[in-house]
């Protein structure tokens, strides 16, 4: 035959994990043993109060005090220790915020792009209301109503963001479901929701994933900004959105207050979303 | 005794009153190729989705039967059908670009229909596969059987589709345009290939096409649509030799002959078109429809 085997050389085509992969799956790796070994490694405890050494700077800094790596804050807690307790917070509400958003959010878009009708009439007009909602004042609302706390935070951020994961796992389902392949599958006999899952979901895989991260990312942000207004878990246990809320008031004497938890929060976010394009690009078999 | 008859099917658009399908006759005896020709639009591809019972949501069947092996499947329930399908009927599809999953290996792709339908264990199917790929012509199918779609070309992935479609040995197949996504070249090995996997098997074929020249060559029978009704069915021969109906004899006069090049091509004339619509509305008249304006505008344009 003119044709020859040609598993040719688009299979050969080697995707290195790169440096985006690398530096955000490091920065999450290096937060993710901060949180677990915080007890072990804080220099401080993250709660412990002395008027006597308020405002302390950073170590680099003249007028520091050993001990006190990034400086402490007016009520003299270590900036350090409360940062990597508080990566405790921001790691645990990303990552369970963030597969549950992905787990009801995807299944809806699964299910509303796949079996189109009636079912992606109601999912449908259900997104749109629900995006019309400020989400902001939405989850300020929910979290007034179930009380502030862990579990409050989680599921106002899955209230509000499902639909982030539904609107594209929709459109991607939408399309994957009018390929032949799928067709085939039909005619091979297939129902409709067992098609749905070993056909249409592998394909929509690598796009939950980026979204997925990208969630985790905008959890750790929903955290941080309802704990800069207050609504977070209790107020004693550090949080960075928390530590920047504080730190706001004294930009002026001590910056490091503000500044530093803000970096961790801002490298955080950052890694999550590059993390999602980097196993994309790396493990997605087909080259988009 | 044919294999697959169709009897007076109609088909619209939901919500419309706007037919897809005028009252379509067709039959196809066991272990024959008839072809499904007509311009695009003119309903031949709903025929076969509708006999493999993957019409889209927005089309509905208004009236008539379709039988495979003598059992009508539009009075079968919705699981009773597709199982029967699955277990009679495969697809060659148009376009093989998408018609694999893009994220599946090609050996399980292959190795799921068998264990589906036939309920074979695993390890026999994946030796079935690889025969299969061997029969389609395809070198080192141990490696193919490994790849990803994305890493093998339109003519590869046309023959392990059909490798597929054959694989459950089903009694009919419907090759919806099997070659219109490939280039020329390539077009000429894919139908030599169906035409011999189809003699070897001895398996019924409904193949759509637009193409006349395609039919000639693999088909015995075939049936001409235009608006989505059939204007003329009859045998290969007879068809090239004396075609009855006048629109028939302006397609054939249509086709482009790779002798002469350099010849311009004849588009099907005005006046013949407006024949067929006037049949085609008065065929709608006798039925009570009055969506003749709608018919020939959709018509036109499709």
């Amino acid at each position: 035959m003119a044709e020859k085997a040609r598993v040719d050389g688009r299979s050969h085509i080697r995707r290195r994990a790169g440096p985006r992969l690398w530096l955000s799956a490091g920065w999450l790796g290096v937060l993710l043993l901060a949180a677990v070994l915080a007890p072990w490694i804080a220099p401080q405890d993250p709660l412990a109060q002395d008027l006597f050494l308020g405002r302390l700077p950073p170590i680099w800094v003249q007028g520091a005090e050993p001990g006190f790596y990034l400086g402490t804050d007016s009520l003299g807690r270590d900036v350090l220790s409360r940062i990597l307790y508080g990566a405790r917070l921001a790691l645990i509400v990303a990552l369970v915020a963030g597969f549950v958003t992905c787990v009801i959010g995807a299944a809806f878009g699964l299910l509303a792009g796949f079996l189109r009708g009636w079912v992606d009439v109601v999912i449908s007009r259900a997104i749109d209301i629900w995006m019309a909602f400020p989400p902001v004042l939405f989850s300020i609302l929910l979290i007034a109503v179930m009380g502030p706390g862990l579990m409050s935070i989680i599921i106002a951020i899955v209230v509000i963001d499902w639909t982030r994961f539904a609107r594209v796992v929709r459109a991607e389902a939408t399309a994957q479901g009018a390929m032949d392949y799928v067709a085939s599958a039909q005619v091979a006999g297939r129902g409709r929701l067992s098609t749905m899952v070993t056909e249409i979901l592998p394909n929509v895989l690598p796009t939950i994933i980026v979204l997925l991260t990208l969630e985790m990312g905008i959890a750790v942000i929903v955290e941080a900004i309802l704990s800069f207004v207050n609504l977070s878990i209790s107020t004693d246990d550090p949080t960075w959105g928390g530590m920047i809320a504080e730190g706001r008031t004294s930009i002026h004497q001590a910056w490091w207050v503000l500044i530093f938890p803000l970096i961790t929060l801002f490298l955080t976010v950052l890694s999550f979303s590059q993390l999602g394009e980097g196993l994309k690009d790396r493990f997605d078999p087909v080259l988009r | 005794m044919s294999f697959l008859t169709i009897k007076g099917l109609s088909a619209r658009l939901k919500g419309s009153t706007f037919p897809i399908l005028r009252d379509v006759s067709l039959q196809v005896a066991a272990g024959d190729v008839h072809g499904l020709v007509g311009e695009s639009g003119a309903g031949k591809s709903m025929i076969g989705k509708a006999v493999l019972g993957i019409l889209p949501g927005s089309v509905e069947i208004t009236a008539g039967a379709i039988e495979l092996d003598g059992v009508d499947l539009l009075a079968l329930p919705p699981i009773e059908r597709r199982r029967r399908i699955g277990a009679t009927a495969a697809l060659i599809p148009q376009d093989p670009l998408t018609a694999l999953n893009p994220s599946r290996r090609i050996g399980p792709q292959i190795t799921n229909r068998l264990v589906d339908i036939l309920g074979w264990p695993r390890p026999k199917a994946e030796a079935r596969a690889r025969e299969l790929l061997a029969e389609v012509h395809i070198p080192d199918p141990d490696r193919v059987m490994r790849a990803y779609p994305h890493e093998l070309s339109g003519g590869m992935r046309q023959r392990i589709l059909i490798a597929s479609a054959f694989a459950a040995e089903p009694r009919l197949i419907v090759a919806d345009e099997p070659t219109t996504a490939l280039d020329v070249t390539v077009q000429k090995q894919i139908l030599k290939l169906i035409a011999e996997m189809q003699a070897r098997h001895g398996t019924a074929l409904l193949f759509v096409t637009h193409d006349l020249g395609v039919v000639s060559k693999v088909c015995q029978s075939l049936s001409v649509l235009y608006g989505g009704k059939v204007i003329e069915a009859t045998g290969v021969r007879d068809f090239f030799r004396a075609p009855a109906h006048a629109y028939s004899r302006a397609l054939l006069a249509a086709t482009p002959k790779y002798t002469d090049p350099l010849a311009s091509l004849t588009p099907v004339p005005e006046a013949v078109i407006a024949a067929v619509q006037a049949e085609i509305a008065a065929y709608d008249a006798g039925h009570g429809r009055g969506a003749v304006q709608a018919v020939l505008r959709g018509a036109r344009h499709g």
